[in-house]
């Protein structure tokens, strides 16, 4: 259901202004979510202030520079700082990215940076993915065949392999589900960009051989068709993905099967 | 999983924390605008029993209607409708799969919005 305002236990609060480094010529004030389950408040939104002449140029350099000089009680995910695992992600100055691959000097003014957006937050950056796995998992992101399996490989032509171009890239970072308007208020029963694109990416693989059950399966009022095109999954994907033309294709598929 | 939860777990901020898209803006325009048109025939609707009523009664609804607020009213109205036209356009493009590439849905965006300005002032103009 559509609830435009954050429950009561989510509102969020003045947080702490962190001292000024001292000496330093090129200050960038930052601003940043904060939750803790262990003291009982509500979120708040801490500002801190960096040394730009000692820091990285990726807005995961200054979060782990403020973990290591400032404060180390933040906390957040990250691994591989390539935008290859999907850590990172996070909503940064309005949208959602890849915190190692969103460049400082991409941003106007201060750095602002929230959790992955309407999420459960488990603490400061990091959201509960549960869900999102689940659904995930829930759209068999494995090839399903039926025929006896070929003494090899499953073979694939040049130019089929080519239409997984695209789709098979990424990373389930969740950015795009995160940022969809239509996922925020149906997450419960709208599967979201990132899992549709994955369906699709199994719905147009020549190998697979359950098609016809694929789609069956994404024959709902909300599972799929609560993608009304709003397109922020697409402008936001850090990996420059398009689910809402994976989701259209489906669509399409839905209507061309039953003419 | 919005709301109800069973920790204490937040949520995290949402519609006051993303920044608009020129995407997502022309889409919850286009609700927008189907709600709000609804809501003027029913104003169009309202005029047409008044005159099936009486004389007496078509005046009072007459004069509201063509009252400024009631001029104001109908040219947003009309605005609505060529917006809601052209933004249904453009969905019957992206229902082909097509034009939903960033750089085409922008150019599909402005052109809705701009096209919805200028047959607005063509209609206005025509029925002076």
């Amino acid at each position: 259901m559509v609830q435009l305002t954050l429950p009561k236990n989510s509102r969020i609060t003045t947080g702490k202004t962190w001292p000024k480094p001292e000496g330093a010529t090129n200050i960038r004030k930052f601003q940043i979510y904060r939750w803790n389950p262990d003291d009982g408040q509500n979120p708040r939104v801490d500002t801190y202030f960096i040394d730009m002449d000692k820091c990285g140029p990726m807005v995961l350099d200054a979060l782990i520079k403020i973990k290591n000089e400032i404060d180390p009680t933040l906390t957040f995910r990250r691994s591989c700082r390539e935008g290859i695992c999907g850590s990172c992600a996070m909503n940064i100055d309005g949208i959602n990215t890849l915190a190692c691959i969103y460049g400082l000097d991409e941003i106007k003014g201060d750095v602002k940076i929230y959790p992955l957006p309407h999420m459960e937050v488990v603490k400061d950056l990091i959201p509960d993915l549960t869900l999102f796995y689940a659904q995930h998992a829930s759209i068999m992101p494995w090839l399903e065949t039926k025929t006896n399996r070929p003494a090899k490989e499953w073979k694939q032509s040049i130019e089929d392999r080519k239409k997984l171009d695209g789709l098979y890239e990424c990373v389930m970072c969740a950015s795009c589900s995160t940022a969809c308007p239509s996922y925020w208020w149906n997450s419960d029963r709208y599967l979201g960009p990132a899992a549709l694109l994955h369906a699709y990416r199994w719905i147009i693989d020549s190998r697979d051989e359950a098609t016809g059950e694929r789609l069956d399966d994404l024959e709902d009022p909300f599972k799929l068709y609560r993608c009304h095109t709003i397109m922020n999954c697409a402008k936001t994907c850090p990996k420059g993905l398009n689910p809402a033309k994976a989701i259209a294709e489906i669509k399409k598929m839905m209507v061309e099967r039953t003419i | 999983m919005a709301g109800a939860t069973k920790s204490n777990r937040p949520l995290s901020p949402h519609l006051t924390i993303y920044r608009p898209q020129l995407t997502s803006i022309t889409s919850i325009l286009t609700r927008i605008t189907g709600n709000a048109l609804l809501v003027g025939s029913l104003l169009i609707v309202w005029w047409f029993l008044a005159a099936a009523t009486s004389p007496e009664y078509f005046e009072l609804a007459d004069a509201v209607i063509t009252s400024l607020i009631g001029d104001l009213i109908m040219a947003a109205s009309v605005w609505a409708l060529w917006y809601h036209l052209l933004a249904g356009v453009r969905h019957l493009i992206w229902d082909n799969a097509v034009g939903l590439d960033i750089p085409t849905a922008y150019k599909l965006g402005y052109a809705v919005i701009a096209g919805s300005f200028i047959l607005t002032a063509v209609t206005l103009f025509a029925i002076q």
